[in-house]
């Protein structure tokens, strides 16, 4: 009896060291960031100071807007590699649009400074364009995202350079903007403002806040969102089950595609200085977050929680680093180490055990 | 008596909180067939997966031949003469025939260049003695299921095997096909093989086998000669109770003609010319050969599939259908036949598997989904089907394939159709949830719905519908009242166009 009992509690212990185990394993990249924050806030404790926090939360706001973008067309097991380079063609519209009426250099010096919500309109509704463009190949013709957006990459960068020739501007960065728009952008409302004064929360990290709760409502209280989720599981699936998989990919890229114009518009303000190479390479920061919070290649999987702490925990470690004194050319294998053990971890997770 | 060729003994095998094999014992004497019964989640495939070595077994030995052997993998089984055919066929589908057989152990010529010809050879040797007219270079994804299982089974043969196992062998072919696997199967007995044949369909079991093995929730129940047992034994068996009937009660009274489909076909697919009529509680069921555009007249009544011509009039009305969402709003629902391909989200939820078509009846103002409502509708189908789940947040890819089929079922009551496309509705589900299903189906009717039916086991559609409709080579052969009908009725009108 005493031996049949001290077995059952064997096999229980085990039973939860076993998962314990897999709860740190599914979550060591996660344990590790912490920890090695930890070490760099011990090592270098202005790393806690309030002005560092704060550089890391506006970095985290201004990356999180094209990885809640991407994220969708990752929950559709596609990518979007235009994403930087729609960053950059929204951010020089956006700038352009937006100069001081009285510049000298202005890129359209007929149209004066045009209002801030038109801009915003006209930049999220380029965006989502170009995101459309991306899903009606995607749907339609069946092709992988990964080609679609690579040949769209491309194209945008041929346009972005024609369209920083063109006006007065003669392919130089278009800077001079509009006090006010600078204002809406990286300005800050008084009760952001602490230290009296010396440390300001910008509000673009309000504006983040608020499309972040957007996206959650989307994903998850609309039937769009469902939709998305079913065509990521199981296209086929989705289809029978009388989902329009032809409108829901094209919506899922155009929301992408409208992200991608807002963070163009804030991108654009936050520089403030915007060449044909502002957001290049953004894409890449953005699928690297979004896998290490758990959007999944598998497809149909994914949270908003777990984006955002993804773009938290990659800020972290590129804020965190240089503060030890990090050669800043190993950032690139760090975020390439990274993707990596992501992904595998990820995979683990979804992998049929043996 | 033959001796003893392959021999499990004792085998155990156990998941976090689950006994998936209990001192299980197999044992397969030379040159017969020993059938290994059971209902889905009874433990045949974990017993299978322990023998190549796909899982490691907890304790219990397995004995070759007289000799101890231990396999690490799927490979090293295989050479040491343990094949499976598998029941989900996992092959190279855009590479040649030979290029399947021989891969991972390619003839060669100089050392290092692989001898297509030695392959071409050695392959039309081994489909002369099967007797399969297969071109080898043929490309596999253009072969039948039936050919491609026949290139499997070559594969095993190729081998050399001395214990080969098939699961599920018969569950794509048609009656034609079966009767030459079984030709094959008879002949590797007679060559002194052991075959472990994995199957639900008792009328198969008791032709072929000479053993049979019945195994219940992780346990062996008995083993006997399938000359000594009948079918009600083995799902007594199987099942641990009294199973009287196989189908429940035919109790749903057709009414008026509420469908009316007139000439249609497919424009890309094989359907030629489909008429017939649905009445309100009527059970329509759709016979033929695979092939014969059976699961085409479903997918291109609910618009899976692009129409060309004909008509579809629902009480009166003419409707189109051209998609599946139309389909939906105009009243139809389809449960498709391949459960895992076009059925589930197996990665979601019992609940987003739920409600997915039903989405609109949740929102509050337009446009936010009430989580209560989704609950309460998921909730009403767990309860209204016998889903057995441990809860809504459940990933359906874990539940057993009948559960799976009654969320999917419930998804599309929650519709409100009137006329259900139901294509294989019991395939790959065990006896007991069969059942269940049926009685699902036969209350579906009895509600006033319509069901149109397709099934390749003919004793189902002689058992639960009203009518079968017989297609053969993409047309309408014939129609037969399922009371006074035959098997033999049914299959000679299979074969009239073919």
């Amino acid at each position: 009896m005493s031996n049949k009992s001290q077995e059952l509690a064997n096999r229980a212990q085990k039973l939860s060291s076993k998962q314990i185990g897999d709860t740190l394993l599914n979550n060591a990249l996660i344990i590790i960031m912490i920890l090695v924050a930890i070490y760099v806030a011990i090592k270098e404790p202005t790393f806690l100071s309030p002005r560092s926090l704060v550089n890391l939360l506006s970095l985290t706001a201004a990356y999180l807007p094209v990885a809640l973008g991407i994220a969708g067309c990752i929950v559709l097991t596609g990518t979007d590699l235009s994403a930087g380079r729609a960053v950059g063609i929204t951010a020089c519209v956006a700038a352009s649009l937006l100069q001081q009426s009285d510049l000298p250099t202005k890129m359209w010096p007929g149209i004066g400074t045009l209002p801030i919500p038109v801009v915003i309109l006209i930049v999220v509704l380029l965006g989502a364009f170009i995101g459309a463009f991306n899903g009606f190949f995607v749907a339609k013709f069946k092709l992988h995202p990964f080609i679609v957006t690579l040949a769209t990459q491309l194209i945008l960068y041929t346009v972005l350079l024609l369209y920083v020739q063109m006006g007065n501007n003669n392919g130089m960065a278009i800077s001079g903007l509009d006090e006010g728009y600078r204002n809406f952008v990286v300005g800050s409302p008084p009760i952001l403002n602490f230290a009296g004064g010396s440390i300001q929360i910008p509000n673009y990290v309000l504006y983040s806040i608020l499309l972040s709760v957007l996206m959650w409502f989307i994903w998850n209280k609309t039937t769009f969102g469902k939709n998305m989720f079913a065509l990521g599981a199981n296209e086929e699936a989705a289809r029978v089950s009388g989902v329009n998989v032809f409108m829901t990919t094209i919506a899922v890229f155009a929301l992408a595609g409208a992200m991608y114009g807002w963070a163009g518009f804030v991108e654009s303000a936050r520089i403030a200085s915007n060449t044909a190479n502002t957001g290049v390479n953004y894409e890449l920061d953005a699928i690297a977050a979004c896998v290490i919070g758990g959007v999944s290649f598998v497809g149909g999987i994914g949270k908003i929680s777990g984006i955002i702490i993804g773009v938290i925990m990659l800020r972290l470690i590129f804020v965190a680093l240089p503060l030890i004194g990090m050669d800043q050319n190993l950032q690139y294998a760090i975020k390439g180490g990274i993707i990596l053990f992501a992904c595998a971890l990820d995979m683990r997770k979804y992998l049929v055990k043996k | 008596m033959q001796s003893a060729l392959l021999e499990m003994r004792n085998i155990t095998k156990e998941f976090p909180g689950v006994k998936a094999l209990d001192g299980v014992n197999l044992t397969v004497r030379h040159g017969t067939v020993h059938a290994l019964m059971g209902e889905n989640g009874a433990g045949k495939s974990t017993l299978m997966k322990c023998l190549f070595g796909i899982y490691h077994r907890d304790s219990g030995t397995v004995t070759l031949d007289g000799k101890q052997v231990e396999f690490k993998s799927a490979k090293e089984a295989l050479e040491n003469g343990v094949a499976m055919v598998h029941q989900e066929l996992n092959q190279a589908l855009t590479r040649s025939v030979q290029d399947n057989l021989w891969l991972g152990r390619y003839p060669k010529k100089f050392g290092i260049m692989v001898s297509e010809s030695e392959m071409k050879k050695r392959t039309e040797e081994i489909f002369k003695t099967l007797n399969v007219s297969v071109n080898p270079k043929t490309i596999m994804s253009t072969l039948s299921v039936s050919q491609r299982q026949m290139v499997e089974i070559a594969k095993a043969v190729s081998y050399d095997s001395k214990i080969i196992v098939f699961d599920e062998p018969t569950s794509s072919l048609t009656e034609t096909e079966v009767e030459h696997l079984f030709r094959i199967i008879n002949m590797l007995r007679d060559k002194g093989c052991g075959i472990i044949y994995i199957s639900h369909k008792m009328e198969e079991i008791l032709r072929i086998s000479d053993d049979v093995t019945i195994m219940r929730d992780g346990q062996w129940v008995a083993t006997r000669p399938a000359a000594e047992l009948t079918m009600d034994e083995i799902i007594k068996l199987m099942v641990g109770r009294e199973l009287t009937n196989r189908f429940p009660p035919k109790t749903n009274k057709p009414e008026d003609v509420i469908l009316d489909v007139q000439h249609i076909a497919g424009k890309y697919t094989r359907l030629k010319d489909a008429t017939f009529q649905l009445r309100k509680g009527e059970i329509l069921g759709i016979a033929g050969l695979d092939g014969s555009g059976r699961t085409e007249v479903l997918e291109n009544l609910f618009g899976v599939m692009t129409r060309e011509g004909g008509t579809i009039t629902l009480h009166g009305k003419q409707i189109q259908n051209r998609t599946p969402g139309e389909s939906i709003k105009n009243g139809f629902a389809l449960l498709t036949e391949e459960r895992r391909a076009t059925g589930i989200f197996g990665i979601r939820d019992i609940k987003d598997n739920t409600v997915i078509s039903s989405l609109k009846d949740y929102l509050i103002g337009g446009i936010c989904l009430s989580d209560k409502k989704m609950r309460e509708k998921t909730e009403w189908g767990i309860k209204a089907m016998h889903i057995k789940t441990p809860s809504q947040k459940t990933q359906i890819r874990s539940l057993s394939g009948g559960n799976q089929q009654k969320v999917i079922i419930a998804r599309w009551l929650l519709t409100k159709p009137e006329v259900l496309l139901l294509d294989e509705p019991t395939r790959g589900i065990d006896v007991g949830a069969k059942y269940e299903i049926y009685q699902l189906i036969i209350d579906l009717a009895n509600e006033g719905k319509g069901v149109i039916m397709v099934s390749s086991e003919m004793p189902e559609l002689l058992g639960v519908c009203d009518r079968i409709l017989v297609m053969s080579g993409g047309q309408v052969a014939g129609e037969v009242d399922a009371k006074n009908t035959s098997q033999e009725e049914i299959l000679t009108l299979a074969a009239k166009y073919v």
